[in-house]
């Protein structure tokens, strides 16, 4: 089974969604992307979905999840480059999608996340960079 | 039975036409249609010429049924003619009197055919009749269809004319909504926006309701799915031009709209400056009437 691949950058993980997503991708990004957060000790999460045309419920819910987990470990979503059909389809779902960060591009997304990174004092990216086990 | 008075009707029709159509010329000349301007004499009688043999023609092979394929020419002729004159602003009466002030020419040639034989005489006007209200009916409805069709699309020009998205500084939209928000007109105004935050990469759009005569639940509802739509974009939403009267509404209904407003748009063009990392300075302090 394809898997949609997460890039490293520093202290924030790099998803772009390129493909259509059906419901076993999402559950296989969720799960790689939490044990990435794990292994790199990442802070900030862009996922950017310019690319994605279709979204449904299941999509929205794992948008959602994916952050919310994220949170737990510390680390913050942004979603960056939706297009407006899908957020007309997210809100007419009743998926806010409250609690995620988004921006219109990827630039801004991830001036969004090295904001956060340079608040917290960590601007270099993550503290586990220098000695991983 | 009925195929007898089609066959009455169709001689009549045939072996008078002359007569018949300078009745009918007569009678559409005396209508209300032709002296309001609208059409031409001679445009008129080429349209009753024209239905006048298509009439004739369904007739001879498909009965009185004016449903029947044979008269297809003939519909679809009646339905352009009853579209023209929806469009052209005809009365309702003038359009279904286009048809059915056929009836007395051929009621007429029927009578002069047919004078001695009662019982033809009366199987043909039923034919006539049958015939000529179906095509009347007809007219009605695409004249109210092409009307519907008409006010459709004004409609759907007030929504387009009234939903702009300005462009008030790099990165700051605004929007400014006149008239009630409806589900449509939401639709119309979510898809406009989003799509001026992607064209103008805008980081703060700003709602303006200054034109929006109430707002109660519904309206608060479509707002807040607007907003929130923006906000899946990566844009920041402002509402403002909130009117003393529609506050006190909203307050009463129990309205929380829980995203930041402001009284008047230039409150919120000065929040969406400032957020921006911008600022708004009088050059000169003597200078009166320079605010940039």
């Amino acid at each position: 089974m394809d898997r949609i691949p997460i890039l490293k950058l520093g202290g924030t993980l790099i998803v772009t969604i390129q493909v259509d997503m059906h419901d076993r991708l999402a559950l296989a990004l969720e799960e790689d992307l939490t044990a990435m957060i794990v292994r790199t000790g990442a802070r900030g999460v862009l996922i950017e979905i310019s690319a994605l045309e279709i979204v449904d419920s299941f999509i929205g819910r794992m948008l959602v999840s994916i952050a919310a987990v994220s949170r737990v470990l510390d680390a913050e979503t942004v979603v960056a480059g939706m297009r407006p059909a899908v957020a007309i389809t997210l809100v007419e779902l009743g998926l806010e999608l409250t609690g995620i960060r988004t921006a219109l591009n990827v630039e801004r997304g991830m001036a969004m996340v090295q904001a956060r990174l340079v608040e917290e004092g960590d601007g270099h990216g993550s503290s586990r960079d220098g000695h991983e086990e | 039975m009925s195929m007898d008075g089609a066959d009455v009707l169709k001689r009549a029709l045939t072996e008078d036409e002359a007569a018949i159509l300078e009745a009918w010329y007569i009678s559409l000349r005396e209508g209300t249609s032709l002296q309001s301007g609208r059409i031409r004499e001679a445009e008129l009688q080429t349209q009753a010429k024209a239905v006048f043999g298509q009439l004739r023609d369904g007739l001879s092979s498909g009965g009185v049924d004016a449903d029947a394929d044979s008269y297809t020419p003939l519909r679809e002729n009646l339905a352009d003619i009853s579209r023209s004159r929806a469009i052209q602003g005809f009365t309702p009466t003038d359009t279904a009197n286009f048809v059915f002030s056929l009836k007395e020419p051929i009621f007429e040639a029927l009578r002069r055919k047919s004078a001695a034989d009662a019982s033809a005489l009366a199987a043909g006007v039923w034919a006539a009749g049958k015939v000529l209200d179906r095509l009347g009916l007809l007219t009605m409805e695409v004249y109210l269809a092409s009307r519907e069709e008409v006010i459709g699309r004004q409609g759907q020009e007030i929504a387009e004319l009234s939903t702009p998205v300005v462009r008030l500084w790099d990165g700051v939209l605004a929007l400014p909504l006149i008239g009630t928000l409806d589900s449509a007109r939401t639709g119309v105004v979510m898809e406009n926006l989003l799509q001026a935050i992607v064209d103008e990469e805008a980081e703060i759009a700003i709602i303006d309701i200054t034109g929006v005569p109430t707002v109660d639940t519904l309206v608060a509802q479509h707002l807040l799915k607007t907003v929130a739509a923006a906000r899946l974009m990566g844009a920041d939403c402002i509402v403002s031009g909130i009117r003393p009267q529609i506050a006190q509404t909203m307050v009463h209904l129990g309205v929380e709209l829980n995203v930041v407003s402001k009284a008047t748009l230039a409150d919120a063009f000065a929040l969406a400056l400032r957020r921006t990392g911008r600022k708004v300075v009088r050059q000169q302090a003597t200078v009166t009437g320079e605010h940039r």
